[in-house]
């Protein structure tokens, strides 16, 4: 039951949003924001990992087809529904400096996009987790394409063929599946996992689930809509985006693709493997000469989400265990990163490095927040990005000595261009363009020290959320080893 | 000794930066430097009482468990503590350097308005550095590792202003990192071999291995990747004569003292891996040497007072390394304190001269300054022949015991050495002539404004010059009568290494006439030099040339330091960044081409998709909804 209140609750406070007019709209999403955290919260603290699927409903959808409205909770949804839940809110305060047309809206959206979003991390019915899929697109394209940049309809047009070209794939292979279960057929997720389905069609579904998430993720070749809709997109629709959504991509291939295809997984494992890696380095690269901050940190979490999917493939522990902590710390430093640069841009009205300096000379507490974030984002010890990277880059290496090597760059060229950011806006001369900028307000810091918190809280004692993730974790990579 | 006690040593300083951190900039500067000093003092206390314990409870290795850090499937990495003859070394170096240099800089950055953040990140900077010798895994110590890299980047660029100085600290972030990466493979292969990182399982496991093992060789190279980078080695030592836009302090604490050792205690922390891994070993002693003497020629033709110590700096670890080639780990750690106790006096040294001179740096414009800087001139002595290796001060006892085991092992390596030494006296007695002695040649305002500095940076600088004159005392070879007290009293730590490879730890065979010749001879280079250098510098009163001035070819290449950045850069910066732009520009493009290509080539070959292609988004939503309900609809009059 606590599932279906932690999907309808953001639901509930959307239409309220919608409908509590323009000035009052803000303040209902943020206490529609932070009531669901606060559910999502009681719910965490009642969860026993060692139980398996828990607070779950089941309501008869299409009753003779085995098609029902299912969902709860495992340790791999609970972790993604808290980082849902937690950010949320965060997106919501952090666009109040904003003056957005029609605001309500605007936050109504948002809270819409919630609701999808925990639906797919809850769902235990494939169907229903598609049909969360495709609809948390929605919101996320009328946030983009209405109150986004001036290319802005070109560039969501691109993300949402993409999207849905994706999503085709998956929607053949999750009707193809259903119709290989026994008996009256039934679309739950855990059937799924009892057939018996030839190498062949193993690959053929391993293909059609990996091009569908590898879209969502993105994952090299598949990640030309990105770094364009990123850049395009208001800040909270970015954030949405890269924080939460992308990660719909990675439990996408840890629900589904793993354990549905194992053998799949075995022909086809090393070519995505090799794909992740290459964007890991690929995405790094690029970012290094990127001087629009958005872009730039737009390719670095193109190249760090590679780095998961590359943990995933591995399906080893470390590389599963790694991807989800990694999935945690990189929602929070991106969203960090990302409400920085809006916070930069929204003083200075540039987001061209070049153009940007010595910012720091008179923003003490931005500074710190800013480097704490970046420090995340290049995997120091001690914060968030380490236990990630560490876990998820051993995995790699164990998978195979040369690709891990090779994947390991990230920790070189992660620095190189984070460092690089964080010197020209930050530090050198100061610009004319950064005349009279203001150190943060309280409305930003609320916003910022969340986020600082848990980029320490998860470096400094991974193992609350590690814990929790592991006996789902080893259940899962029990499947894939049979 | 408590553990609960054990645990403030690095959390002192944690606090410390913390409250200064945080309070910056309302803390005043007085509190802040009492703050910040109190912190490490009270630090280095501790030390000497665990120290005491240690010794007193019969020398028994000690490991303190806090909590479990990351638990993933069959690995645990727990965050814990190991107290042994080599983290107590350490300790006592790291905090006890480390008060006398927050002392000193209580006098040194007295003007400067970052006064508060510069004792917040030396604070933080211990606090990594103690973990890093505290941690019993080898985890632990990358979150040291790392940690240092950061207060290094954060202090190298302290003035952030200047953007050479914002590069130089870039670099060496960078260039450290790809040591770090070395060292993460390292991790990665020990936890695939022995499934643990703590080091007594990890070297408990070792012994099992026969010499020459492939994946020991393995990890120890790996690890020495780590180590080239942090110790500043060929080819990672670029970045550390660029750290000297730091300030001063820093780089008597973190380039000098402290952090650039942290590859010699990583190799000696896995004397068992390493003297399991020869042909390891030869590559170490190899690097080390030409480090040694690289650095040292680089050295001769620097005119910038800090440059040279940075190159000597640079030098003196590749002697270190040179040791632990020929297995003296010992040695090696000896000439790691000693090097601690000379080097961070010739920083601070020059640190007292550059306060005096209002910032200038270069020697040229120096010169007779002993009569105006007297305590500086005579501490700055001591420190010159300590590291030129003129008994009995405390470099000569380090040295020569490198050499001396270097001479067994291998005879080239062992000239090698000779020949830096013979540069190390030249260069350091050329410094302290140029800069103390002759007439002044810098302005009249700075002549006016010369003044001997504040007692708070003179005294860190007249115990430091006690313990380089003193300080090899600790290690007195037998030859000379003496009783290595360092060397009996890290024996423990080759308990294992003995084992596993008996026959590398045979005595030494070198008779003690033997051992009189080679001391003989470095003491003779090291005199020659000095010599040479005072009948140039003092005798002639030569002055190098500016550098408007044409020098010869050969002169040139040295002055220039080889153009190694310009071949760094040519070779790696200038085509990460072209291939940087392509991607973006080209890559990029043809990617979605092609993507874009195999979508329409399948769109056309499959009706159901062609249909999407129809451009208009209202299109795609209507049919995905229809799809949904249509199959919905099918299902259900089935």
């Amino acid at each position: 039951m606590l599932t279906l209140l932690l999907i309808l609750l953001p639901v509930i406070a959307a239409v309220i949003t919608l409908f509590s007019g323009e000035r009052l709209a803000k303040t209902v999403a943020l206490i529609g924001g932070l009531t669901t955290l606060g559910l999502a919260v009681m719910t965490w603290l009642q969860f026993d990992p060692a139980a398996g699927t828990q607070f779950g409903f089941k309501y008869a959808w299409v009753s003779s087809g085995g098609i029902s409205f299912a969902a709860g909770l495992d340790g791999i949804s609970l972790v993604l529904v808290l980082l849902t839940t937690f950010l949320t809110p965060l997106i919501v305060l952090s666009a109040f400096k904003h003056d957005y047309k029609k605001p309500a809206s605007f936050y109504a959206l948002i809270l819409f996009m919630e609701a999808a979003l925990i639906g797919v991390f809850t769902a235990t019915d494939a169907f229903l987790f598609y049909l969360f899929f495709e609809a948390a697109l929605i919101p996320v394209y009328f946030l983009a394409a209405i109150w986004g940049g001036e290319n802005r309809i070109k560039v969501t047009f691109k993300f949402f063929i993409y999207t849905i070209f994706g999503s085709l794939f998956m929607m053949v292979a999750l009707v193809y599946l259903y119709y290989q279960t026994p008996g009256t057929h039934t679309s739950e997720i855990t059937a799924f996992y009892q057939l018996q389905l030839s190498p062949q069609t193993q690959g053929f579904i391993f293909w059609a689930f990996f091009i569908a998430f590898a879209i969502k993720m993105p994952l090299f070749p598949f990640h030309t809509w990105q770094p364009d809709t990123y850049t395009e997109s208001p800040t909270a629709a970015t954030m949405l985006l890269s924080g939460i959504m992308l990660k719909m991509g990675v439990y996408g291939l840890i629900r589904f693709l793993l354990p549905i295809v194992p053998q799949g997984m075995e022909s086809w494992g090393m070519m995505a493997m090799i794909l992740s890696v290459i964007g890991i380095i690929y995405g790094s690269i690029i970012a290094i000469q990127q001087s629009d901050m958005k872009r730039l940190i737009a390719y670095s979490s193109f190249a760090h989400v590679g780095l998961m999917a590359a943990g995933v493939f591995s399906y080893s522990v470390n590389g599963l265990q790694g991807a989800l902590i990694q999935m945690l710390a990189h929602g929070i430093n991106v969203i960090g990163l990302f409400f920085i640069i809006d916070i930069i841009y929204s003083r200075t009205k540039t987001r061209f490095l070049d153009q940007l300096g010595g910012i720091s000379q008179s923003t003490p507490h931005l500074s710190i927040y800013f480097m704490i974030l970046l420090l995340g984002s290049v995997a120091l010890p001690l914060t968030n990005g380490f236990v990630g990277e560490f876990l998820l880059l051993s995995s790699v290496f164990h998978y195979d000595g040369w690709l891990g090597a090779i994947a390991g760059l990230t920790i070189i060229l992660g620095s190189v261009y984070m460092l690089r950011l964080f010197q020209k806006s930050m530090f050198g001369p100061r610009s004319k363009w950064v005349e009279g900028f203001q150190d943060l307000t309280a409305s930003e810091s609320a916003v910022l020290l969340p986020l600082v918190i848990m980029v320490f809280w998860i470096g400094i004692y991974p193992n609350t959320f590690l814990k929790l993730t592991e006996p789902a974790v080893s259940q899962l990579l029990q499947l894939v080893n049979n | 000794m408590s553990a609960s006690l054990l645990i403030l040593i690095p959390l002192l300083p944690l606090i410390g930066f913390l409250i200064n951190g945080i309070g910056f900039p309302n803390i005043p500067k007085s509190a802040v430097g009492i703050i910040g000093t109190l912190a490490v003092v009270a630090s280095f206390v501790l030390s000497v009482m665990t120290f005491n314990a240690f010794v007193a409870s019969g020398s028994e290795t000690l490991i303190v468990p806090l909590f479990d850090w990351i638990t993933v499937g069959e690995l645990n990495i727990p965050f814990s503590f190991q107290i042994d003859q080599l983290s107590l070394l350490m300790l006592m170096i790291i905090t006890g350097v480390g008060s006398l240099i927050h002392i000193y800089s209580i006098g040194y950055m007295h003007h400067d308005t970052g006064f508060g953040k510069f004792f917040a990140y030396l604070n933080l900077f211990l606090f990594f550095m103690l973990l890093l010798v505290l941690g019993s895994n080898y985890v632990i110590m990358f979150i040291g590792w790392e940690g240092v890299g950061l207060c290094s980047y954060l202090l190298i660029g302290f003035w952030n202003k200047n953007t050479n100085y914002n590069d130089a600290a870039r670099k060496a972030f960078i260039m450290n990192r790809i040591g770090d990466l070395g060292f993460l493979l390292g991790i990665f292969t020990i936890i695939a071999t022995f499934g643990s990182v703590e080091y007594s399982e990890v070297f408990s496991k070792a012994t099992a291995f026969s010499v020459g093992d492939p994946v020991i060789i393995t990890i120890t190279l790996f690890l020495f990747i780590g180590a080239m980078g942090k110790s500043a080695q060929i080819p990672l030592y670029t970045w550390l004569p660029d750290a000297m836009a730091g300030p001063t302090p820093v780089s008597a604490l973190i380039h000098a003292a402290t952090m650039v050792t942290a590859g010699i205690y990583m190799v000696i922390r896995s004397n068992i891996l390493y003297s399991l891994a020869p042909s390891t070993l030869e590559i170490v002693g190899v690097i080390g040497g030409a480090t040694a003497l690289f650095a040292a020629s680089i050295g001769l033709l620097q005119n910038d007072i800090k440059k040279v110590l940075a190159y000597s700096t640079v030098s003196q670890l590749g002697y270190m390394f040179m040791g632990l080639g020929a297995m003296a780990y010992s040695a090696s750690m000896f000439h790691v304190i000693t090097h601690a106790f000379f080097k961070a006096l010739l920083f601070l040294g020059a640190g007292s001269v550059i306060h005096a001179m209002s910032d200038e740096q270069d020697i040229r414009h120096m010169g007779g300054l002993r009569k105006k800087l007297p305590v500086t001139f005579l501490t700055f002595l001591i420190a010159t022949i300590a590291i030129s290796g003129i008994p009995p001060f405390a470099g000569f006892f380090s040295k020569d015991e490198i050499l001396a085991h270097v001479f067994e092992h291998n005879k080239l390596l062992w000239a090698i050495g000779v020949l830096g030494s013979l540069m190390t006296s030249f260069y350091m007695f050329r410094l302290l002539f140029l800069t103390f002695f002759g007439t002044f040649r810098g302005t009249h305002e700075q002549e006016h404004h010369l003044h001997e500095s504040p007692a708070s940076m003179t005294v860190p600088l007249i115990i430091l010059a006690v313990l380089s004159a003193v300080g090899g005392f600790i290690g007195v070879p037998a030859a000379l009568h003496g009783s290595h007290y360092l060397a009996e009293f890290m024996s423990p730590l080759y308990e294992g290494a003995r084992q596993a490879n008996p026959e590398a730890f045979m005595p030494t065979e070198l008779s003690h006439t033997e051992e009189y010749i080679l001391m003989g001879i470095s003491v003779a280079a090291a005199l020659i030099s000095a010599i040479a250098a005072y009948v140039m510098y003092v005798q002639r009163g030569a002055v190098p040339a500016l550098d408007s001035h044409e020098k010869s070819g050969l002169e040139r290449l040295v002055y220039n330091k080889y153009y190694v950045d310009e071949l760094y850069n040519a070779v790696f910066v200038k085509p990460v960044k072209t291939l940087s732009n392509i991607l973006y520009s080209f890559g990029e493009f043809f990617i979605d081409l092609i993507v874009n290509g195999a979508a329409r080539l399948v769109g056309f070959l499959s009706g159901l998709l062609r249909k999407t292609q129809t451009g208009s988004t209202g299109d795609y939503v209507f049919a995905m909804v229809l799809g949904i309900a249509l199959i919905l609809f099918w299902k259900l009059l089935l």
